[in-house]
């Protein structure tokens, strides 16, 4: 059960050899774990995604996707980035499919296994409907039902709902914990509230400054199903006034 | 109706004082009113539309076609390759600077009285907005798509059909209905130089004979032969970009 699906050995990264970012850091993610990253602007979460997605090559060490070293990462894991990036001349269903289109799968096929995912995607009767007419929510359903699509077990998602008004932000949390819990899915979350790691995850990684040497790993002490009343535990409240200190502290550092 | 009232109104006014002033000065061989323009248009119709007509449209769709496909094919290759974009891109603009039609009676010379020294013409003043625009709107995609691309596994060539070439649409039709517009001076001024059909060539032989509402006759039917294509542009535009009304 505890295989894990992602590690990173003594992976060192800088971008041109000049701003150190990561420095011999060990990661391990297991299979269908909810694991979120936290730190301030800046501290390199999403240099650790575009090492992840392939997009930028380790220098030393290993990254491992399923226990196994690839040459290119590209097309393995599921990437869902901060801005929902749809493409505004395509539908939903066009939108969605692009993976599918990646992969080779047929216009037809792809449509075929699309529709019936609308309906849990919250998307019901918006197949034909273009992203300038959805709202910030449905957006970014349409982004998560593509990384989905990919087909990979592994789903990077980076601040998906920063751009979202509170009580959108809260449903769509409890959405995505929903879905995460009915799919065979590991993710990986990257947000800089507190409040929302605490409320998704079983492990909050701790980015504080660069270069990062080693992750500080918080264990989230809540059960699942969880609801946003178990945020007000004594030891959750605790964990979060720590958490907000953490991250000032390494703000402050200059 | 309502959106066009005022330019409407305008242009009824300006053409009411044309008429006015040219009724006083009464020089009809060089100021003819709009009215003697009409009267001419009607009374020239055969001539016009079977006789001349057909010769300025074919140098006008012909120029425009071969601009079109050069101008992209050049705009893809520019886009491709960094090599290409530093090779051309530098002179495309500075041929801006060249004054192409003063260069038009070289073309006759070159090309004679034909059809293709005018088209060489048509496609030296439209090749520019066509190719620098689509140029502009395959680089325009965004740089956060292309690389979500390649993490789900895109290749190159898909990129360039899937983003790059969706992206550069809405800049490669603005690009074409500046051709357009262009494309009706450029055929009419290769005419003035040299043809032996066409309405810019009908116009000016007009002009020796002194038959002033007999000049501006072929320039309406050439401002129409623009209106139009701009019109039919603007449908295809909307027609291949759906999702636009949407904005």
């Amino acid at each position: 059960m505890r295989k894990p699906v992602l590690e990173f050995q003594d992976v060192s990264f800088s971008y041109g050899g000049k701003k150190p970012i990561l420095d011999q850091l060990n990661i391990t993610v297991y299979g269908r774990e909810f694991v979120t990253i936290i730190g301030a602007s800046g501290s390199g979460k999403s240099t650790l995604f575009r090492i992840i997605t392939g997009l930028e090559q380790e220098e030393t060490g290993a990254v491992l996707l399923n226990g196994e070293q690839f040459k290119s990462r590209h097309g393995r894991t599921g990437y869902m980035p901060q801005q929902d990036l749809l493409m505004p001349w395509r539908t939903v269903l066009e939108n969605a499919s692009v993976p599918l289109e990646l992969a080779g799968v047929s216009k037809r096929e792809a449509a075929k296994r699309i529709i019936p995912l609308l309906d849990e995607f919250g998307l019901e009767g918006s197949a034909d409907k273009y992203p300038s007419e959805l709202s910030g929510g449905m957006r970014q359903r349409v982004s998560f039902l593509r990384s989905v699509l990919t087909g990979s077990n592994i789903l990077l998602l980076d601040e998906p709902f920063s751009a979202l008004d509170a009580i959108t932000r809260l449903s769509m949390q409890e959405w995505l914990l929903d879905q995460w819990e009915q799919r065979e899915k590991t993710i990986l979350f990257i947000t800089h509230d507190v409040n929302e790691a605490l409320f998704l995850s079983d492990r909050i990684f701790v980015f504080q400054d660069t270069p990062v040497r080693m992750l500080q790993e918080v264990l989230v002490p809540l059960d699942r199903p969880r609801t946003q009343w178990d945020l007000n535990d004594p030891a959750v409240l605790k964990l979060k006034n720590d958490l907000i200190d953490q991250l000032r502290n390494g703000v402050k550092k200059p | 109706m309502k959106k066009y009232g005022p330019a409407l109104l305008i242009v009824m006014l300006l053409f009411g004082v044309w008429e006015l002033a040219a009724r006083l000065k009464n020089l009809p061989f060089i100021f003819p009113p709009p009215s003697g323009v009409a009267v001419r248009f009607w009374e020239l119709r055969e001539t016009l539309f079977l006789e001349h007509l057909p010769s300025t449209l074919s140098i006008i769709l012909i120029g425009l076609a071969i601009s079109i496909v050069l101008g992209v094919a050049l705009a893809v290759w520019m886009a491709a390759s960094e090599t290409a974009e530093r090779a051309f891109y530098p002179i495309v603009i500075s041929s801006q600077m060249i004054p192409t039609i003063a260069l038009a009676p070289i073309f006759i010379l070159f090309f004679g009285y034909g059809i293709w020294s005018k088209v060489v013409v048509t496609v030296l003043i439209t090749f520019f907005p066509i190719t620098v625009n689509t140029f502009d709107g395959l680089k325009s995609s965004s740089k956060e798509l292309r690389e979500l691309m390649l993490t789900m596994g895109g290749t190159k060539k898909d990129i360039f059909f899937k983003v790059q070439v969706p992206s550069a649409k809405p800049h490669f039709y603005s690009g074409l209905k500046v051709a357009v517009t262009l494309s009706v001076i450029g055929a009419a001024i290769g005419e003035w130089l040299g043809a032996q059909a066409g309405l810019g060539y009908f116009s000016r032989r007009m002009m020796t004979q002194f038959d002033g509402a007999a000049v501006f006759a072929p320039v309406v039917l050439l401002s129409i032969v623009g209106i139009v294509l701009f019109i039919l542009v603007k449908l295809l535009e909307k027609r291949s970009m759906k999702w636009r009304k949407n904005e």
